[in-house]
């Protein structure tokens, strides 16, 4: 039996390719390449070895050492953190499970802002933990301070993307069949051991491909760093962006990109040649076919245990934002959750709050809808196929997410200025840019699905008489449906909570929640911060939604085992 | 599986024709390119289209230097047809770019010329904005801490550990302090800027990206809910603080503006060289450096409007301070020297 025989043919994989790379090469690759050109080539004539004299400068090696070692640290903690939760919810079955999972998405959508605002409540001289202190032993008692220190910027970025690693590890994970870990623990291996040799192997391609899109997000993590980190910390995203917004040295600026994106693709490379050498084969179980209720002692002990653990962690932040959009100057009420429905001069927006809603959730569809199609697409090539030509088609398309938003946007401004492509002040920008950062997910949610399909269900169907056709419809379709709707998922609510490119792009008429959010705690007052407060809250309660409600739909498809 | 599909052909399309119907009204525009902060109440702008049968349309940029670098990437084809917000220690960028046409207001006649900053009149004044020390009221007349009569004293070890001040790298505010620093002491290795901030860092300054976590994350006065009792604000923070506060018609603001190394910001507009619309262009900046518009200005966006001629709101009187002698560098020293003065003063600061 061939392992290797692709399901795909090499012409309709260049077919299904074109989509994706037309996109990606007009809302990408061109403004970039022309934002790049400006300032590789100032005043026309190409001066490379200014980018050389800038790598060499001492500062740079400083920057590139602590953004390399906070992403790889937060990565890190990360995937050990969200293990144990991607596990509980892979197998076990529990009250209120789908609402749980779905809050799990929640910090990930939320506008830096906000987190920050919440983290710096919860770590800053006023926390919880301070007044404690100071009720026991005083005024004089030292402050516990976390914020403007290398920890809060961590928590910071766990508390982020901890669902990547719950969903695409667990999503994973609840397919992988218990059995063969069960038959090792009969013939007598520890669970340790069970886990190593057994489950272990089977989810790494999925563990390495959500730590990747994990590292990305950090390495790249902007305003985090600002809000939380101490003003000596200098990522390299930080820096690209003083140099493009701030400074307009665009030779500088050029050089950082070429430097973050090249460092970005070297390892995507070595992730898909990693997750293509490393995925096996295995006969997928049907979700609800591999989940159980926890046993009773000790198992049902350990899973209250990291259930426990991980929404304390993730639902103390969110419950500091719901705590602060009822806080009024007179009490406790709903008053900043009336004021988003009136306009109020005081709020130096052009339209009441829930205009932003609606914008918001415009957006979010038509997002979806670009990157769920194209997502779609690009993972049935990278999926099938095998290959350099592969494995650069899935680079490019993470690529996005290891880039400065800065660039992409100035990109934009001197690269679609001319009619009809002239969209620099369309908002069709808007779908467009959060697509280019949806994709990625909409793509890695489907391709380890598709890798792991099991040919023999193919062949088996083959043998008893199905067509090609037939053969996809009914043993691939199914299952790829189901990593779509996970990917349009995370598509919908990366659109929802996008802020550092849609800020940029974002027009009066028709501004996101996220950006709402951001001009409110812009403008002084305490009615203003607690319309933002509220108006995270709301986001909050929207994302949660969504996602339950396409998560919803993963019901109603036909049962593929 | 189809309705969720037919559901986003739906928005898309419908998306798509909002687009198509947008562009199908015709009729003349203007493009107000602005900062973020910009803002004018309702009518402001509505009148001005009135009297001229255009349409005017706000596109908000960026803070004002991502704003201006904006302007000066599409000086060929550019965005709008008039810039307001670019300030002093933007302005020489802007006009060594050349993105500006020239253009003599017959209102500017009501401006002090001081304020002109551009000798060919390629951009007009229309708002001045001090950045001013902030204090936590309580913390001076109840705590008894000395308030700072000069920028010396902020290094006083009496004051030690209450100072947080915004990087200027990152924020506008943060650069005008460090430029009022540098304008206020000289460059002088011994007794200048640097020497002053080595003081401060050894009084143990407190440093944030920007004003947002100064004022609200450091800050313990007003709306602030952090520790430190002295600040780098604006000098109309304190009425922003009685308008916003439980009780807007309150005799005094929690927080205290002093005349202790102010700077002054001003802010210009400009029609952008390319526009289709001249003369409604300048009718446009006629129109802002008007009395009724420059009376709204305060209000509005907490600033000073450019023109001397126009009363201030009463909290204004009351509450924010007019520095007796604001600090300020020439446009084009400020912009020659910023890179370096930044790279020092974080070798100084934070290393």
């Amino acid at each position: 039996m061939d392992r290797h025989r692709p399901a795909l043919t090499r012409r309709w994989a260049l077919l299904l390719a074109l989509a994706p790379l037309a996109f990606l090469g007009l809302f990408f690759l061109w403004p970039v390449a022309n934002i790049l050109a400006l300032g590789l080539a100032p005043g026309g004539h190409w001066e490379p070895g200014t980018v050389v004299d800038t790598w060499r400068q001492p500062f740079v090696l400083d920057i590139v050492l602590f953004t390399l070692a906070l992403a790889g640290l937060s990565t890190l903690l990360t995937v050990l953190l969200g293990m144990p939760a991607a596990w509980v919810f892979a197998r076990f079955d529990f009250p209120a499970k789908r609402v749980l999972r779905a809050l799990t998405v929640v910090p990930f959508v939320l506008p830096t802002v906000v987190v920050g605002a919440a983290f710096l409540a919860l770590l800053g001289p006023r926390s919880p933990i301070n007044a404690v202190g100071e009720l026991l032993f005083g005024a004089n008692v030292p402050q516990v301070r976390l914020d403007g220190s290398v920890g809060a910027i961590l928590l910071a970025h766990v508390f982020y993307n901890i669902a990547v690693i719950i969903r695409m590890v667990g999503g994973m994970w609840a397919h992988v069949d218990p059995r063969t870990e069960e038959a090792a623990r009969m013939l007598g291996a520890s669970p340790a051991r069970a886990f190593r040799e057994v489950t272990w192997p089977l989810l790494r391609p999925a563990v390495i491909s959500a730590a990747s899109i994990v590292f990305l997000f950090t390495v790249t993590s902007f305003g985090v760093v600002l809000l939380l980190g101490s003003p000596r910390d200098t990522t390299l995203e930080v820096e690209i962006y003083r140099q493009t917004a701030i400074l307009l040295d665009l030779p500088t600026a050029a050089a950082l990109t070429i430097l973050q994106m090249s460092g970005v693709l070297v390892l995507l490379l070595a992730s898909a040649r990693a997750q293509e050498r490393l995925s096996i084969q295995q006969r997928l179980r049907s979700a609800s076919e591999t989940v159980r209720r926890p046993r009773p002692g000790r198992e049902r002990a350990i899973v209250a245990v990291v259930l426990a653990a991980t929404l304390a962690f993730m639902v103390t932040p969110l419950l500091i934002l719901v705590e602060r959009s009822l806080a009024g100057p007179a009490g406790y009420g709903v008053d900043a959750y009336g004021a988003l429905l009136g306009e109020d001069p005081r709020m130096r927006l052009t339209s009441a709050p829930w205009h932003a809603v609606v914008d918001s959730l415009t957006f979010a569809a038509a997002t979806t809808l670009i990157a769920g199609t194209l997502g779609v697409l690009a993972a049935a090539v990278v999926g099938y196929r095998r290959g350099w030509l592969v494995r650069g088609l899935d680079a490019l398309i993470m690529l996005p997410l290891g880039t400065s938003a800065v660039i992409v946007g100035f990109g934009f401004l001197v690269s679609l200025d001319t009619p009809p492509l002239d969209l620099r002040t369309s908002v069709l920008l808007i779908p467009i840019a959060h697509a280019l950062i949806a994709l990625p997910f909409v793509m890695r949610a489907v391709v380890p699905v598709i890798r792991s399909i099991d040919d023999h269900l193919r062949e088996a169907a083959a043998v008893l008489g199905a067509s090609p056709a037939r053969t996809w419809r009914e043993v691939d379709g199914p299952i790829l449906a189901r990593g779509a709707l996970v990917g349009a998922g995370f598509a919908f609510a990366v659109s929802l909570g996008e802020f550092g490119a849609t800020l940029f792009i974002a027009r009066p008429d028709s501004i996101t929640i996220p950006v709402a959010i951001f001009r409110l705690l812009g403008q002084p007052g305490a009615s203003n911060f607690a319309a933002a407060m509220s108006l995270s809250v709301v986001l909050m309660v929207l994302t949660a939604t969504a996602v339950l409600l396409i998560e919803r739909l993963r019901g109603s498809g036909p049962q593929p085992f | 599986m189809s309705r969720p599909r037919s559901i986003a052909i739906v928005l898309a399309s419908s998306l798509l024709l909002g687009g198509s119907v947008g562009a199908a009204a015709q009729g003349r525009t203007l493009t107000l390119m602005t900062h973020d902060s910009f803002y004018l109440p309702d009518g402001v702008i509505e009148s001005f289209e009135a009297a001229h049968d255009v349409d005017v349309k706000l596109l908000p940029a960026g803070d004002a230097g991502t704003m201006v670098n904006q302007a000066i990437l599409t000086v060929d084809r550019p965005l709008a047809d008039v810039l307001y917000g670019v300030d002093n220690t933007f302005l020489s960028r802007a006009l060594a770019a050349d993105i500006f046409e020239p253009y003599q207001s017959p209102e500017l006649a009501a401006v002090p010329v001081d304020l002109r900053s551009d000798p060919e009149g390629r951009v007009t004044p229309i708002d001045v904005a001090d950045v001013c020390l902030n204090l936590d009221r309580s913390a001076f007349d109840v705590g008894g801490l000395p308030v700072p009569a000069r920028l010396e004293d902020l290094a006083d070890p009496a004051l030690a550990g209450q100072l947080v001040v915004e990087n200027p790298a990152t924020s506008s505010p943060g650069l005008a302090f460090l430029l009022a620093t540098i304008a206020y002491f000289g460059e002088d290795p011994e007794s200048g800027w640097t020497a002053f901030w080595s003081d401060l860092r050894a009084n143990e300054v407190t440093v944030t990206s920007g004003w947002e976590e100064a004022y609200y994350g450091q800050f313990s006065g007003g709306t602030g809910e952090g520790s430190l009792p002295i600040v780098v604000s604006y000098a109309s923070s304190p009425a922003a603080e009685v308008l916003f506060g439980p009780d807007p018609e309150a005799h005094e603001s929690p927080t205290l503006a002093i005349d202790v190394g102010c700077f002054r910001q001003i802010e210009f507009a400009g029609i952008l060289r390319g526009t289709d619309e001249p003369e409604l262009a300048g009718a446009l900046i006629d129109y802002l450096l008007s009395p009724e518009v420059q009376a709204e200005l305060p209000l509005a966006m907490y600033v000073y409007p450019a023109r001397q001629d126009v009363p201030l709101p009463a909290v204004f009187e009351q509450h924010a301070l007019v520095p007796s002698a604001p600090l300020s560098l020439d446009p084009a020293v400020i912009d020659a020297g910023r890179e370096g003065w930044i790279r020092e003063w974080t070798d100084i600061v934070l290393r």
